[in-house]
């Protein structure tokens, strides 16, 4: 780990002051003192903002306010995420460990970096970490990567499963900088790679997150978050899916669907989404939705398993969702 | 990552903090790279608790800070100044016999249970049972296996260290 200032921040004020060329704010620390163990990261100050006042869960226009520093185990057992958003609860649940879960916070997590093997390896090219170096994975070693949305520059993955729920929830991230505050829709916060694969969101320089705002809209009665990973617990998603539909009798009213594992941000397909509008929640207009969604995947060299897993959980989640029979988080066998 | 081996970058580090370790209230001066796990080990001779993998994918560093769960691997000390830290060395302090000597509940359960062979994840796992009772939120079986999952043991003592819990859980062990 390189040598660097610490400085500790009372206020967000503070924090968006003590910003400058180099520095990182730092929460939880499990992505980025890991990355700075690889020497991935090497920031010559970290702002510590685990002291800003932004641990709270409060009530807001009918949603929820998360505060940046609410530790996802903290909204995920607020009994008020559970009963409204156990979309979201469930998808904190699905990701990390338990002991992760306690440090990580809210702000960390929508910020954490891809797990490129690449990008991890300070010793290899990668045009996130380093731009214009080339990307090793496009017909490297590319299991794991995106088949949704990539570019020449860059196939990765965002590896959240939080942020997938709340890609599907439309949550409005709020964030405050050196030009003031500002509301970022979710879809609009992280980027696809495009020419400038080193940039994961559209969040300025200096601008820090101060919550995350939950729409009324929750979804609890219809809905699922699906996983599936390389083992049943503690590893990132290859694919993921959050679901949540409205229902009028057998009619679906509302439906949003997010997948994880599968490109540079959470995947949403609103067309797709559109399709299921008005019809019936059968089978077979899942699969309508499933394969419009999975038309415009282009997978790697070692992941086109991605692409029929992907179709198929799109509809398996959106049968597990309809029936109100969620994903179980404990009992692994998919129902 | 060997603790001091280069000077301070700047004459105002290394930098004060007070830490409550095993109950005892410690001042200390660290450099702000000095983990938490770096801190106890290298530092402060608590070796019990294990450095497995240094990323947080094992679990072996796990301690409690302020009663939660974390892995000390992936905490700054000087982030946590003001904490209570409990690591394996400060279980037995906890129990219910405090002051006594006698271990905490979960470590007799872990020796009544089998629930370990090398050692080497059994102060990660003792930390991270007594942080999953804390939370409450496990209760069935496949509930303590899933919220368990953040350390491993490569000797496969999973099904005993499950059981070891669920017996001290359910008010079994003595
Ligand atoms: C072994 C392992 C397994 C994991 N498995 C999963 C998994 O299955 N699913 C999953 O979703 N995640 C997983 N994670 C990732 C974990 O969820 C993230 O590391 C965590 O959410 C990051 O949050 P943090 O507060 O610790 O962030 P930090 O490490 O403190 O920060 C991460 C980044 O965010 C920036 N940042 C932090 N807060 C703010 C803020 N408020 N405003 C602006 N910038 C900010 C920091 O500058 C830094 O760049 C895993 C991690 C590990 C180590
Ligand atoms: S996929 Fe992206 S992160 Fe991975 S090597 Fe290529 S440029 Fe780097
Ligand atoms: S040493 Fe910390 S998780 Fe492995
Ligand atoms: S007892 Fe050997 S690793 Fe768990």
């Amino acid at each position: 780990m390189n040598r660097f200032e610490y400085v500790r921040a009372g206020t967000v004020a503070e924090a968006v002051q003590a910003f400058g060329a180099g520095a990182r704010f730092i929460a939880g620390g499990t992505n980025l003192i890991d990355l700075m163990k690889y020497d991935v990261e090497k920031p010559g100050r970290l702002i510590d903002i685990t002291r800003l006042p932004l641990t709270g869960i409060e009530e807001r226009d009918g949603g929820l306010r998360l505060g940046a520093l609410a530790t996802n185990a903290k909204v995920a057992y607020d009994d008020r995420v559970a009963q409204r958003y156990p979309m979201l609860r469930n998808a904190i649940l699905a990701g990390a460990s338990a002991q992760l879960r306690n440090a990580a916070s809210t702000g960390g997590n929508l910020l954490q970096r891809t797990r490129c093997y690449y990008f991890y390896d300070a010793g290899t090219p990668c045009n996130k970490r380093e731009p214009g170096s080339g990307c090793p994975a496009i017909g490297g070693v590319n299991r794991i990567h995106a088949i949704f949305g990539a570019s020449e520059h860059c196939i990765a993955t965002h590896p959240s499963d939080m942020c997938v729920a709340l890609a599907a929830l439309e949550a409005v991230v709020q964030v405050s900088g050196p030009d003031g505050e500002r509301s970022i829709p979710f879809a609009a916060f992280h980027r696809l790679p495009g020419d400038a694969p080193e940039r994961d969101t559209t969040l300025k320089p200096g601008e820090i997150v101060v919550s995350v705002d939950l729409p009324e809209r929750g979804f609890a009665q219809h809905y699922t978050y699906l996983k599936l990973r390389d083992r049943l617990s503690y590893a990132f998603a290859l694919v993921s899916i959050a679901a949540g539909l409205e229902l009028d009798g057998d009619t679906v009213k509302t439906a949003r669907l997010a997948l994880g594992g599968v490109a540079h941000k959470p995947w949403r397909n609103v067309e797709a989404e559109a399709l299921l509008v008005g019809k019936p929640a059968t089978r077979d207009n899942f699969q309508a939705a499933a394969d419009r969604i999975v038309a415009e995947a282009k997978p790697q060299s070692e992941n086109g398993f991605k692409v029929e897993l992907a179709r198929r959980a799109i509809v398996r989640g959106l049968e597990q969702a309809a029936a109100g029979t969620p994903q179980s988080l404990s009992d692994k066998r998919i129902q | 990552m060997l603790l001091e081996q280069s000077p301070p970058v700047s004459a105002d580090t290394p930098i004060p903090i007070t830490l409550t370790i095993n109950g005892q209230r410690r001042e200390l001066q660290v450099a702000p790279w000095t983990t938490l796990l770096d801190l106890l080990r290298e530092r402060l001779d608590l070796t019990g608790t294990k450095k497995g993998c240094d990323h947080g994918q094992c679990g072996a560093c796990t301690v409690l800070v302020d009663g939660t769960r974390v892995n000390a691997c992936l905490a700054l000390a000087v982030m946590k100044d003001g904490a209570e830290i409990t690591t394996v060395e400060g279980l037995a302090g906890l129990g219910e016999r405090k002051g006594s000597n006698a271990l905490h509940p979960i470590q007799e359960a872990f020796i009544e249970h089998d629930a370990f062979q090398c050692g080497y994840c059994t102060p990660g796992q003792l930390c991270s049972s007594v942080g999953l009772m804390n939370e409450g939120h496990a209760k069935s079986r496949d509930e303590i296996r899933e919220a368990m999952s953040g350390n491993l043991c490569r000797c496969g003592a999973y099904t005993n260290i499950v059981d070891a819990i669920e017996d001290v859980m359910h008010g079994g062990a003595r």
